[in-house]
């Protein structure tokens, strides 16, 4: 795991003038302007009446904010915005949960108790990392429409609750949690899914942490595969929503940037408050290559 | 542990294999699959528009993944100091890689639009006020390049950062001992250790460049979708028209296997590389 292998050090930090501190400060933050500007724009736009939107010359601030008269815009245009927003929450809820269930049972498998075929099978597994979701969506869609689960929940959760990255992730930190520990439930006579539940899980909790936090983030952004399986407005979720809403080709800009704020509150809230995980499960996740 | 296994199996491993087998076939919305053998192939090799998404992929690669380095792994550099408000510009940077695609492609299509958008009022003293970025097939590239390399920077970074933070100080204090100065201990120094990040993030930056969208999708989809002429249809766009605008699985099928030789041949250099080149402070990794 980068840089909690064991050697926790104190980083080497050069000792820098300070005039060099400033131009740094300035070029960093001259860069960070940039990669913030969409999002400001974004809510600029969002609280704009539409006699603002489409006016020269363009303002930064709407001059007179009309949030809530666009969001009843959007429902008009949209009546079942709300709909695809729980329609996403409760299929990320779905994965996450069904990811963590499954995948830490299989990941603590592997991790501890060989039997014939093990590596194998978990060679094979591993394979279908390098295999990217676009070759095989075909396929995949052929196989849920067999299954008769097109424009079901099911179609979204189900797949999406089995994961070869997690298995790898959680399989490499399970495998480091001292053996004696769960030797030692197993002589208080403790049975495996127990000692996962009690000794394992307890342990693993900032991977655990980490590794949900960027599932409900994959999961509440992913847009091609919802795209293909859902196809009625009680599946959609929220990502296919606005991009249909883009596609009507004459939806003002202001209705488009308030329904993509929607979308991305969720996540930017999270972000905020569980930002330690995020940078976490990305420098996890640098394990995969 | 069975039941992931199975699962991952049955949702995943299977697709793989049906996926090669019916590159092997004649699909419609009508008809069942016939076997055709390589036709899919021959037809792929023929068509002008399967060489035009090849070719707009491997564009958008190459505008994308260099500069998108340069420029995480600058930013890296730098956030790698004792700075004042050095999370708060952490988190600047990171706060695209949360956000969605979708969402952040319709916000930038909004930006690129002529006359009204922020950009052309931005460069309006230049009087590129009016340019039509998403509309005119030689420019569009540029700006789905533009966003993708603004979505994934912030990933690279936190990448770059972890890399920079496991270099072991004992390192640069013998360089300093040694009279380094600071371009050297960069170069002696922190350029050899990093290499193995560095690889990573040119392999997945690579990788995620030919699997490119979303983006795409959203950013054409007020005007002809995957741009004028087919100017900003990439391999997952033309993948994904192919099978589920014109129901041809088969055809399609064949793009996804090629798509697929494309990263497993990416993977392999990347192990190749790994071997030879890269530096790497301890074995037994």
């Amino acid at each position: 795991m980068l840089g909690r292998r064991g050697n926790h050090q104190t980083p080497f930090y050069d000792r820098i003038p300070l005039p060099t501190v400033g131009v740094i400060l300035t070029v960093l933050c001259a860069g960070a302007v940039v990669m913030v500007l969409p999002f400001l724009w974004m809510v600029s736009s969002a609280c704009k009446p539409p006699a603002e939107i489409n006016r020269l010359p363009v303002t930064w601030a709407p001059q007179n904010v009309s949030c809530a008269e666009n969001l009843q815009a959007l429902y008009a245009t949209s009546p079942h915005f709300t709909r695809y927003m729980l329609n996403t929450a409760f299929m990320t809820i779905g994965r996450t949960l069904g990811q963590l269930v499954t995948c830490s049972l299989a990941a603590y498998g592997f991790a501890r108790f060989r039997f014939p075929g093990s590596n194998l099978i978990f060679a094979v597994l591993l394979g279908l990392l390098m295999v990217p979701f676009q070759a095989i969506v075909i396929p995949e869609y052929l196989l849920i429409r067999g299954l008769g689960w097109l424009d079901l929940f099911a179609a979204i959760i189900v797949p999406g609750t089995f994961s070869a990255f997690a298995l790898f992730l959680l399989r490499q930190s399970f495998k480091q949690i001292p053996l004696e520990l769960e030797e030692a439930a197993e002589i208080d006579g403790a049975n495996p899914l127990q000692i996962l539940w009690r000794i394992v899980l307890p342990l693993s909790t900032p991977a655990l942490a980490a590794f949900a936090v960027i599932t409900v983030q994959a999961a509440w952004n992913d847009f091609l595969w919802p795209l293909v399986v859902t196809t009625s407005a009680e599946t959609r979720v929220v990502t296919v929503g606005i991009a249909l809403l883009q596609g009507q080709r004459n939806t003002p800009w202001n209705l488009l940037m308030i329904g993509s704020l929607l979308a991305t509150l969720p996540m930017l809230v999270m972000f905020a408050l569980l930002q330690r995980y995020f940078i976490e499960g990305i420098s996890m996740s640098g394990l995969k290559g | 542990m069975l039941p992931n296994t199975l699962g991952l199996l049955f949702f995943f491993g299977i697709p793989v294999l049906v996926a090669f087998y019916t590159s092997f076939q004649e699909w419609n919305a009508i008809q069942p699959p016939v076997f055709v053998g390589a036709a899919n192939f021959e037809r792929l090799v023929r068509d002008d528009a399967f060489w035009n998404a090849l070719k707009n992929t491997v564009v958008l690669a190459v505008m994308s993944v260099p500069v998108g380095m340069a420029l995480s792994l600058s930013v890296a550099l730098l956030l790698n100091q004792r700075l004042p408000a050095r999370n708060l510009l952490r988190t600047a940077y990171f706060l695209p890689v949360v956000t969605s695609i979708v969402a952040a492609s319709i916000v930038w299509t909004w930006i690129f639009q002529p006359r009204y958008g922020l950009l052309g009022n931005l460069l309006a003293p230049l009087g590129l006020r009016d340019v039509n970025w998403l509309t005119r097939p030689d420019l569009i590239l540029y700006p789905v390049a533009v966003v993708t390399i603004w979505l994934r920077l912030g990933f690279d970074m936190v990448l770059f950062l972890a890399g920079l933070q496991a270099i072991p100080r004992e390192l640069y204090e013998a360089a300093l001992i040694d009279g380094a100065n600071r371009f050297q201990r960069f170069w002696h120094v922190t350029w050899p250790l990093l290499s193995p990040t560095t690889l990573l993030v040119m392999v997945l930056s690579i990788i995620s460049a030919f699997q490119i969208f979303d983006q795409v999708y959203v950013m054409t989809s007020r005007t002809v979708r995957g741009g004028v002429g087919g100017s900003a249809t990439t391999l997952a766009l033309f993948l994904y028209m192919r099978a589920f605008t014109n129901s041809e699985f088969g055809y399609a099928s064949a793009v996804a296997l090629v798509l697929f030789l494309i990263i497993l041949g990416i993977t392999v250099f990347q192990l190749i590389v790994q071997r030879r080149w890269v530096f790497y402070q301890s074995e037994g990794e």
